[in-house]
């Protein structure tokens, strides 16, 4: 019986998967360990987001086998926010924590709103945000996860500089803790410690 | 249960802020009731199937609504951050179609007695069509739903909602309709509106599951 400091928060087995009908990878494996990084590398349609899709459930594979750790939900930051434009990132926030279970008052959001460099935003409609402003939504939501099993695809895209710097901090810290990261990248984060997982293979 | 408050607060204020498309449902049965004042026959005849039109017509809203139910969550990916953390799924669906009901239903509970007013419906009936609304519009709302749910993900498809939601609802309808007439007639309407009663027991148990079936399926592209 493992620990719960050494059991795989991922273990991906012989994972097999089509996007419509062609067919995008087969036999892929992968563990992924607390602290641990995998990188996901492939070009434009290598089927990064579906692998990824895979990994936090919501997607069948068509053949192999995706365990997760503890049956907590892992957090998943896709392409699409899963912000509604119409709301502020404060209530939307709010909206997040509640699904993960957790309950966090105005303040506390409010303040991990202002790690994210949205102190001023808290209360505007999302769908008034710039892209990159709209990401950083997302990175609140890492910043206030307590889930110990992070998948994040393209994390760094339509961020600057300064936000890249926050993405890396925020996967540093959480690594640090415990946690586990699945991240799909077309252009590479140089995570220190990652393994690579190039698709296609 | 917080899973639920949290959504049906988050989906009323999504509703506030999009003013015009909560209205549209309402203005189509408004619309509907006043063509169908102008374009009836002799004032008597409208009068004795005016409350057969207002529930054909607050069916019809219904299903009309239902397209919008999950679009604008599978678009900014709300549905499957849902999907992803609510086990099970169905307080967050129960969540979000109280408050799609809130917004919908309960207007047309309102909006129904009126319309059959102006189609010189007898003051008889009211109370048997709006305790039927009552009963029947959150039936129509899960029905409805779980066609949005299994149309979730192909995108625009408010005409196949109606198709798939419109066959289910006829029981409803039957009985709806059924009690605003017997009060017509002078007779006793509790028959049917138990059996509206019964239907909507049913929908409540048996729709928040489909609901919540229907939308994992149509998010596994």
């Amino acid at each position: 019986m493992a620990s719960p400091q050494t059991e795989p928060l991922l273990s991906i087995r012989g994972l097999a998967c089509s996007g419509g009908r062609r067919r995008l990878f087969c036999g892929i494996d992968a563990t992924l360990r607390p602290g641990d990084a995998i990188e996901v590398r492939g070009a434009n349609g290598s089927g990064k987001t579906t692998l990824l899709r895979c990994a936090a459930g919501l997607l069948t594979p068509h053949a192999g086998d995706v365990r997760r750790a503890g049956g907590q939900a892992p957090l998943y930051l896709g392409h699409k926010s899963g912000m509604s434009s119409l709301l502020s990132p404060i209530e939307n926030m709010r909206w997040h924590l509640a699904l993960a279970g957790a309950v966090a008052s105005a303040a506390a959001c409010g303040a991990a709103l202002e790690q994210v460099g949205l102190g001023a935003e808290r209360h505007d409609p999302c769908g008034n945000l710039s892209a990159g402003q709209q990401r950083r939504v997302g990175l609140a939501r890492l910043a206030m996860s307590d889930a110990r099993l992070w998948l994040l695809d393209e994390p760094f895209s339509a961020l600057d500089a300064g936000g890249r710097k926050l993405v890396l901090a925020l996967i540093a810290a959480h690594r640090a803790g415990g946690g586990g990261v699945l991240c799909a990248t077309h252009e590479g984060l140089n995570l220190p410690d990652a393994q690579v997982l190039r698709l296609p293979l | 249960m917080s899973i639920a408050i949290a959504q049906t607060r988050r989906d009323l204020a999504i509703v506030v802020r999009s003013r015009g498309e909560a209205l549209n449902p309402l203005a189509f049965f408004a619309l509907a009731t006043l063509l169908f004042g102008l374009a009836g026959p002799s004032p008597e005849t409208r009068a004795a199937i005016a409350p057969g039109a207002v529930w054909a017509l607050a069916a019809l809203a219904t299903a009309l609504s239902m397209e919008g139910l999950f679009r604008r969550d599978v678009e900014e990916g709300a549905l499957e951050q849902l999907l992803l953390h609510a086990r099970p799924l169905w307080p967050a669906v129960l969540g979000k179609l109280f408050a799609h009901w809130c917004v919908t239903g309960l207007p047309l509970v309102v909006l129904g007695p009126v319309a059959a007013l102006a189609l010189q419906a007898s003051t008889d009936v009211l109370p048997a069509l709006a305790l039927g609304l009552l009963l029947g519009t959150p039936t129509l709302t899960f029905i409805g739903a779980i066609a949005a749910a299994l149309t979730a993900g192909i995108g625009r498809g408010s005409l196949l909602v109606a198709l798939i939601a419109l066959p289910l609802c006829v029981p409803t309808l039957i009985f709806g309709a059924g009690a605003a007439f017997a009060a017509a007639a002078g007779a006793d309407a509790t028959p049917q509106l138990l059996w509206l009663a019964a239907l909507l027991a049913a929908a409540a148990t048996a729709a928040p599951f489909a609901v919540g079936a229907g939308l994992r399926v149509s998010q596994e592209h």
